[in-house]
């Protein structure tokens, strides 16, 4: 494929696949998108995670939980759509640790009541729903099917935050203050949440012309506003906005844009909570080398027998099985069966040391809610897969041979049975 | 009906002790899909504790629900066993409270889902599913560490002689008429199952001696005090209201 071919596939809004050529900055652009979004996601769980323990119903203990992990689930997806441009996950996780790579700003904020975790998703998660909605669009194949999965996950985390606030709305003075304070907390974070505006955004132009984002910033800011406001007022909360009020002129809420030098400062690594986010990810991360070595050494003895019983060289089994565990588990693709009598389908990727954890994960990843009732996991180095540049020698002759299909052969009137 | 209500206590604050714990790994577990892992198996644990819980306030018929019980009760009233109340540790630790606590949970919802009361035969029917593969993980992570590096064959040996002396509790006399069993009567294939994984993770199952006692009877541990102190304190703030 050539530059041509990209173009055409762009301006024809065909989806870019894995593997197709693509320009350098187009997949780089793309890798720091996922890499951001992906980060995001798992550093995202800690504000909340922080108040599982002390969630106040069994009920909202339990949607806490699955929210938090669906986050991890997120972040599983979007490294593994980062593979498929060449990127390993474990560089992207070492430039996040190193501050390299960014996160959203909004999770150097901190939650400091149970009003605060109802305020995040309401406004976060509800500014993450109008972001990736439009970006379900984006021309990465893999990026824009990820996404579609987020996006069906994500509209569960925004409602039940809306949820959460609605019944302290309804509660004691004690709760509706706290619902008032939360929301002046998080209402700035959440419109800093779509970038700087379009006058200073320095990878907006590219990123839309590739057509990897499909709306601007500040059309997606404006788009936010104007969900959120009615939205507010079923809670019956003040947005800490003096000058918001609807423009019958411009059919939009007029509101104050948020302050970019804090957003500037924040993501720069000035904000509340920046170093403890970064210092746990990090603690996290280093605490579970010895588990994830372990994993890896075991597969590798397993790997070592199985050579054995075969009786081929068991060192170079073991020297390839160390190599791929070396630094990071193998990657796996996973195939879910939906449901009896039809076929399994591709649902995604991840990383195990081995088949009995990949099936494992896979069940906790890919069928969680009811996708599935059979799976499969593949190491993904043993698939093959037909090149992109063959893609005329392989799939184009088929296409002039229409008398393979019966409608090629339109029976006479009143002939039936055929 | 007071011994069933309170057997069903036993079985909802062993499930509910063992998510709060379980889910003190969110965000910080040692990879991405281990998350995934823990999270899922914190919601089973949390989902029994709540229709065990649930079950035991209509059976006693004083206006008590899942959260009055989860969060109105003090320390004493709590029945679970010291076991599920063990700090997480490292995850070896973890992987073995796991183990040892989900491979007699499997053997328990299995003979109770035969049990002769259709709601408590019902909870548990779901629950041994769910339990099936909680062994599974645990044993899985037991084999990897234990049969890992010198470092994780260590901890994994550790923590399995640390929690080792907790688990026999779970064997001790305790059941309500309705429930028709004899915990004595699991300890054997509990035995088989861990003795099964034990030495395919290259370990040998600890020699019994001290053992703990009392949690049934709301005698616990130093460190249940202040996992209640946390779990129930905004709940407890704010009497009456609802969430």
């Amino acid at each position: 494929m050539s530059i041509s071919a990209f173009d055409a596939l762009i301006a024809g809004d065909q989806k870019i696949e894995y593997k197709d050529w693509m320009p350098d900055g187009y997949r780089e652009s793309l890798i720091r998108q996922i890499a951001q979004h992906a980060h995001s996601e798992i550093m995202g769980m800690q504000p909340e995670a922080a108040w599982i323990s002390r969630a106040p119903s069994l009920a909202r203990k339990a949607v806490l939980i699955a929210k938090v992990q669906d986050e991890a689930g997120h972040g599983l997806y979007l490294y593994a759509v980062a593979e498929t441009l060449g990127a390993r996950r474990e560089d992207l996780l070492d430039a996040l640790h190193e501050g390299r790579q960014k996160y959203l700003s909004f999770i150097n904020y901190p939650t400091l009541t149970w009003a605060d975790v109802g305020a995040l998703a309401w406004l976060t998660d509800g500014a993450a729903v109008v972001n990736q909605v439009s970006l379900c669009r984006t021309s990465y194949g893999p990026y824009a099917r990820a996404l579609v999965r987020i996006c069906r996950e994500e509209s569960f985390h925004h409602r039940q935050g809306f949820d959460l606030l609605y019944t302290l709305s309804q509660g004691t003075p004690a709760q509706r203050r706290s619902l008032q304070e939360a929301v002046e907390r998080w209402w700035q974070p959440a419109l800093a949440m779509f970038g700087p505006p379009d006058s200073l955004s320095t990878h907006s132009a590219s990123s839309m012309a590739w057509r990897i984002k499909r709306a601007t910033n500040d059309e997606l800011r404006q788009r936010f506003v104007d969900l959120c406001v009615p939205q507010a007022e079923a809670l019956g909360v003040r947005l800490p906005d003096p000058a918001l009020r609807w423009n019958p002129e411009r059919g939009h809420h007029d509101f104050t844009p948020p302050d970019y030098d804090e957003l500037m400062r924040v993501v720069a690594g000035h904000g509340p909570r920046n170093k403890q986010r970064l210092a746990h990810r990090r603690r996290a991360h280093e605490e579970g080398a010895w588990v994830r070595e372990a994993a890896a050494a075991h597969a590798a003895k397993e790997a070592a027998k199985q050579a054995a019983a075969r009786e081929i060289d068991a060192q170079e089994a073991i020297a390839q099985e160390v190599d791929a565990v070396e630094e990071e588990w193998p990657l796996w693709e996973v195939f879910v069966r939906p449901r009896r009598g039809v076929g399994h389908t591709h649902a995604g990727s991840l990383r195990a040391p081995d088949a009995a954890l990949a099936l494992h994960s896979a069940r906790d990843l890919y069928t969680r809610r009811e996708e599935g009732v059979s799976l499969w996991v593949v190491p993904s180095r043993s698939m093959t897969s037909s090149d992109p540049e063959h893609k005329d020698a392989y799939f184009a002759p088929a296409a002039d041979k229409q008398y393979r299909h019966a409608s090629f052969f339109p029976p006479p009137e009143g002939v039936e049975g055929l | 009906m007071t011994a069933l209500f309170d057997y069903l206590l036993g079985l909802g604050d062993d499930a509910l002790v063992a998510a709060q714990r379980t889910a003190e790994w969110c965000a910080r577990a040692p990879q991405l899909e281990e998350e995934v892992a823990l999270a899922n198996i914190a919601l089973d644990q949390l989902g029994q504790a709540r229709a065990f819980l649930t079950y035991a306030g209509e059976l006693e018929g004083a206006g008590r629900d899942e959260d009055a019980l989860a969060f109105l009760r003090d320390e004493h009233e709590f029945r679970n066993v010291q076991l599920v109340e063990l700090p997480n540790g490292d995850f070896a630790t973890t992987v073995a409270k796991t183990l040892l606590l989900s491979a007699y949970q499997n053997l328990l919802y299995t003979r109770l889902s035969r049990a002769a009361e259709p709601q408590l035969a019902g909870i548990a029917a779901k629950a041994a599913k769910e339990s099936a593969f909680h062994v599974s993980y645990a044993s899985v992570w037991t084999v990897r560490l234990g049969d890992g590096t010198p470092l994780s064959h260590r901890r994994m040996r550790d923590a399995v002689e640390e929690v080792w002396p907790y688990t026999h509790e779970l064997f001790e006399p305790w059941a309500a008429p309705e429930a028709g069993l004899d915990p004595a009567a699991l300890r054997g294939p509990w035995l088989e199952v861990v003795d099964r994984v034990l030495g395919e993770a290259t370990l040998a199952r600890p020699r019994d001696g001290w053992a703990a006692t009392g949690g049934r009877e709301g005698r616990h541990t130093e460190w249940f005090g202040p996992l209640l102190a946390e779990m129930q304190y905004v709940h407890r703030a704010h009497v009456g209201a609802r969430w």
